[in-house]
């Protein structure tokens, strides 16, 4: 143990995922001994990050304003819907430069080992956004592990009724990973290679 | 196949240990305690990923050590290939091929194959069904190693179920649409690995039937016939001629099943159909072999099973490394012997004994001592 504040950042830092009590060790006394100018501009990143960057109140991506910038973008097609886990895998499947659609993102995936049910993903707002009609193709772009599989097929079973096309991100994604691992060919590829999903 | 070469780092008792070995027959003696079993035990895990001693892997470090190292030399067909697996407690292993990192450890199972042969095997036959049912999963797993993965979903799938009947069985009030939805999902996702695992273990059980049968009767010829059986959770459902029904045949069987167990299990809170609940059943003559044959018997039942392992390996192309771990001390002389004859013939057979006395005339060969944690080789 350290002295207070020592500790105190150590113990923050240990909160942190993937950042194990060894790593937030080393990531503390690095800070200690780092330039103050460094320093200020870590601190400022973060108090930023939190004031300023909020959930676009449309797909729940991150944003800087009340809507993200690609639910503004009018070139978007708002016909066709990606529904993902996470914000970062809006940024991996952006990259691939393959979809010209718009957003949804679930906030996680069903799982109850973790007590995630689907009332706590944001999908009574996904079925509002379905209401209205505009929509007539919905990507499930979750996770290719049992979790997202579970989440794709439950939301492909309750759009059912509204006779949208649906189709699941296919072959190529490791079994078993994250959507946001997957390198940009082969997440590319799979978006070309999507299949229908039938339940 | 056989193994070239065997090097250990911080595995069990020995801090490093390097061991060069033959085809054909090898004795390992020594004293108890000494580290014999530690030997073919890394070897083992080397081909399964798992001991055949423990759950865990914890107990396979060297007490201190952060992690220990077992590195086998291969040889199949003349080809050789280095196998090196990198044991981390709580967390998953690292594996490299030919140096080469390997990205999951699973993608490598299969590159050596054994049938291991130990005291606990009595368990197969007097233990839990969840013995039996890992017999059959890991036999599975070294014919066509994509069963690992198989297994493990099922394993996960089953998981998140049980969990959600679980905190659906802790509300007193029925289960909500959402519940029932998401109950939905699990169960088509149950009902398709699962029907994938059942219908591999089906047809496993009617190539492993007849060779039991066989290998029993080897044995113990005076005792009755040895024969299998698979009693599934899907009891009259299962259709007439099992082992040829594929999974999109049984899936949705084992759906029907789940529908009518629902309002049970939701009660209950536990997964009540599947694979998990299923049970190799070992008959000798009209009895079952648990609860009912001789300490003896029940041994020869064992051995028959393992023995039978190894020829459906054989059948499907390389011999497997074959490891008989301390069983002939069990044995009367007439089944040291004819156990002997049955496995003389394999490209490789590693024994472990107290006394060199204990090994049966028929299988001579290459022998080390061990003793104080140290392996030498005497001839
Ligand atoms: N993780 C470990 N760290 C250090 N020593 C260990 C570890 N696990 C087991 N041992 C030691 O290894 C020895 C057992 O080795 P092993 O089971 O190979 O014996 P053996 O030669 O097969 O004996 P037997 O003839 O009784 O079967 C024991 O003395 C035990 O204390
Ligand atoms: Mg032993
Ligand atoms: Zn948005």
């Amino acid at each position: 143990m350290y002295e207070g504040v020592v500790q105190n950042l150590i113990d923050e830092l240990g909160r942190l995922p993937g950042v194990g009590p060894k790593s937030a060790q080393r990531i503390a006394f690095h800070l200690l001994a780092a330039d103050p100018a460094d320093v200020e501009r870590l601190t400022k990143a973060l108090r930023e990050v939190k004031d300023k960057v909020r959930f676009c109140r449309t797909c729940g991506n991150v944003a800087e304003e009340d809507e993200c910038r690609i639910c503004r973008d009018p070139r978007r097609d708002p016909a066709v819907i990606c529904v993902v886990e996470e914000s970062k895998d809006v940024v991996a499947i952006e990259k691939t430069r393959e979809f010209r659609g718009r957003y949804h993102v679930l906030g996680g995936a069903i799982s109850p080992i973790e007590g995630v049910g689907p009332e706590d993903l944001r999908i009574r707002e996904l079925m509002q956004r379905l209401a209205d009609g505009t929509v007539t193709e919905l990507i499930l772009a979750t996770d290719p592990n049992l979790e997202g599989e579970a989440t794709a097929t439950y939301l492909a079973r309750l759009v059912k009724p509204m006779h949208l096309k649906v189709t699941r991100l296919a072959s190529g994604l490791p079994v078993g990973g994250d959507l946001e691992y997957a390198d940009e060919v082969t997440l590319g590829r799979a978006f070309e290679g999507r299949r229908l999903l039938d339940v | 196949m056989h193994v070239a070469h065997l090097s250990l780092q911080d595995f069990r008792s020995y801090a490093t240990a390097e061991i060069a070995l033959a085809p054909g027959v090898t004795v390992f003696v020594g004293p108890n305690g000494q580290g014999k079993t530690n030997l073919v035990e890394a070897i083992g895990y080397v081909a399964a990923h798992a001991s055949h001693r423990v759950a865990t892997d914890a107990p396979l470090i060297r007490q201190g050590a952060p992690r220990a190292i077992v590195r086998a030399g291969v040889v199949r067909e003349d080809r050789r290939a280095l196998i090196e697996l990198e044991i981390n407690p709580g967390k998953s292993n690292r594996a490299r091929l030919n140096r080469s990192p390997v990205p999951r450890p699973r993608e490598i199972l299969g590159m050596l194959r054994t049938v291991l042969f130990a005291p606990e095997d009595l368990a197969l036959v007097k233990g839990d069904p969840g013995e039996r049912r890992r017999f059959l999963d890991e036999l599975l797993t070294a014919r066509a190693p994509r069963f690992a993965g198989v297994r493990a979903d099922y394993d996960r799938v089953l998981k998140q179920r049980n969990a959600l009947l679980k905190s659906a069985a802790a509300h007193r009030r029925a289960p909500g649409p959402e519940v029932l939805a998401t109950l939905d999902v699990w169960d088509s996702h149950l009902a398709r690995t699962g029907a994938e695992l059942l219908a591999a273990r089906l047809g496993l059980v009617a190539d492993l039937g007849p060779l039991v049968a066989k290998a029993y009767s080897a044995l113990a010829p005076s005792s009755g016939a040895a024969s299998l059986g698979y009693r599934s959770s899907l009891g009259e459902r299962l259709p007439a001629g099992p082992e040829r029904a594929g999974r999109d045949e049984l899936a949705p069987l084992m759906e029907e099943a789940l529908r009518e167990a629902r309002k049970q299990e939701l009660e209950r809170g536990v997964s009540l159909v599947g694979p998990h609940r299923d049970e190799l059943v070992l008959q000798l003559g009209e009895m079952p072999a648990r609860g009912y044959a001789s300490h003896g018997e029940s041994w020869s039942f064992a051995l028959a099973l393992r023995l039978a392992a190894f020829e459906l390996l054989r059948a499907d192309g390389d011999d497997p490394v074959l490891i008989l771990d301390d069983v002939f001390a069990e044995l009367d002389t007439g089944r040291r012997r004819r156990l002997a004859e049955l496995v003389a013939p394999a490209e490789q057979v590693l024994i472990t004994a107290a006394v060199p006395e204990d090994v049966p005339a028929e299988l001579s060969g290459a022998s080390f001592t061990v003793e104080d944690g140290e392996v030498k080789r005497e001839r």
